[in-house]
């Protein structure tokens, strides 16, 4: 049986709030926090990117592992900001674990979903006994257009996952894919911010995909929303994850653990990946939990967790989730905002 | 600035702080040496630097070497180690007010510097405080 040997997350510790962005642009502010649900959220420093916060995300699940990192055969990094554009973060990665030579490595690509579909490929390789462990991170820093609606959710941050057959932190229950092309968000080679569909990006795009992926899912295991004890949707913004929750059939209390988006905001291809590590935080042997992603373009993977003994032993090993939410947190005015994330035009 | 080829060969040791130490008197030392400094034994073994420590002293760079403008003011600190090596490094995520000699420390993994708009970007270890 193939799952989860270890886990670990990665969020850096500054923030800014939507006041501090729609002061800016002379917009409302309590209308974006309603609309979005959303306070503020995480930004990298300018020392920190995909694959920094990868590093850390994967040292955090080595300590939960605890496994040998010559052990991994797989090194999958998914992001939409790769610092570069050619050359593989996923070999920075491996070579800071001493996962090197031996190890097969490769950059996912999918909007938000490309840590999820590192996690797919990595637990499939593990399953067919290809790889003895397959490491899979999904990790973004994000951004927005200024002015535009997603520069008060693009944030920052990483998730990391080690799969393997032994010492199973989380048994692999099922997995499924589900995906179309849909283009709701975009952005052309050599552009610096992605573009959007507006409010086409909700129900032919978000909403079709993460439903039909988590339908698929429950029919593929016989399973329904009330057998899960936890449930994690992508979190684009507060709104959208209860909202597909609902329509499904979920309650508040089993989509909470892994909502971190209102303090957060939406970390991409790390979003429903921090969700996980934040549930399995506070899970128990035997809980049953339910990740769905999505990934603009579009699709949706999911998969479904079965909790063991074992997670009561590895819990803190490593930060938690929410507390590297909390802890140390540096709130920036736009101007740092703006410096930080190379928003300004200097001279040569 | 390194080359590529220099950045390179110093892999080992800024991503995995390896290192090695007397096989004698059993001095560790950071970056790897030829000769132990302290008995001239030539007889050297494999070792890696302890990731946690604590801060012996500290400045904030103000005037910043050029590659480093965009970062400045930032502190720059020595640590010792839990194996005694003592090591310099950048010390971020920490406001100035709440640097302490004796604070524990830890190594995370940060961008250096990067050469340019174009060149290399440059990955190694800075400070930042322990709290767990
Ligand atoms: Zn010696």
């Amino acid at each position: 049986m193939q799952g989860i040997v270890g886990y670990g997350a990665y969020i850096p510790r500054n923030r800014i709030k939507v006041e501090e962005i729609a002061k800016v642009w002379g917009a409302d502010a309590p209308s974006y926090k309603k609309g979005l649900m959303l306070e503020e959220k995480s930004v990298p420093s300018p020392d920190q990117d995909t694959i920094t916060m990868s590093v850390e995300a994967s040292k955090n699940a080595l300590k939960r592992a605890k496994i040998d990192p010559a052990e991994i055969g797989a090194v999958y990094i998914g992001s939409e900001s790769h610092p570069y554009a050619v050359k593989p973060s996923g070999t920075v990665l491996a070579e800071v674990l001493g996962a090197t030579p031996e190890a097969h490595t490769a950059d996912f690509e999918f909007a938000c979903k490309a840590g999820t579909e590192g996690m797919y490929v990595a637990l499939s390789l593990v399953k067919a006994d290809e790889v003895k462990y397959g490491l899979a991170v999904g990790a973004d820093t994000s951004q927005g257009a200024p002015g535009d609606a997603l520069e008060y959710s693009a944030a920052a941050g990483a998730a990391a996952f080690i799969f393997g057959k032994e010492n199973l932190v989380a048994k692999s229950v099922e997995t499924y894919a589900y995906m179309t092309d849909t283009p709701d968000f975009w952005r052309r080679e050599y552009q610096y911010y992605p573009q959007h569909g507006g409010r086409f990006t909700g129900d032919p795009a978000y909403f079709k995909h993460v439903i039909g992926a988590a339908r698929g899912i429950m029919e593929k295991s016989g399973m329904k929303p009330a057998d899960f004890d936890y449930v994690i949707f992508h979190q684009p913004n507060g709104k959208f994850p209860l909202r597909v929750g609902k329509m499904l059939g979920f309650q508040r209390e089993q989509i909470d653990p892994g909502w971190l988006v209102n303090l957060l905001g939406n970390t991409y291809s790390g979003s429903s990946p921090l969700g996980l590590t934040s549930t399995l935080d506070i899970s128990k042997p035997g809980d049953m939990i339910l990740i769905v992603s999505y990934g603009s373009g579009a699709g949706s993977d999911a998969f479904i967790f079965e909790v063991t003994d074992r997670i009561d032993e590895v819990r803190d090993l490593a930060p938690k989730t929410r507390y590297l939410l909390g802890k140390n947190k540096n709130y920036l005015e736009y101007g740092e905002y703006a410096k930080f994330r190379h928003k300004i035009r200097k001279a040569d | 600035m390194p080359t590529p080829s220099r950045y390179w060969r110093e892999i080992p040791q800024r991503y995995r702080f390896e290192t090695n130490q007397c096989a004698k008197c059993g001095l560790k030392f950071f970056p790897p040496r030829l000769i132990c400094p302290e008995c001239k034994n030539q007889e050297l073994e494999e070792a890696k630097i302890e990731e946690k420590g604590k801060l012996l002293t500290y400045t904030i760079i103000r005037v910043p070497p050029h590659q480093y403008v965009d970062q400045a003011p930032y502190a720059v600190g020595i640590a010792e180690l839990d194996d005694g090596v003592k090591l310099t490094g950048q010390i971020v995520d920490c406001d100035f007010d709440d640097l302490k000699i004796g604070m524990r420390l830890k190594l995370e993994f940060r961008k250096v510097f990067q050469e340019g708009e174009s060149g290399i970007l440059c990955y190694g270890y800075k400070f930042v405080p322990d709290e767990l």
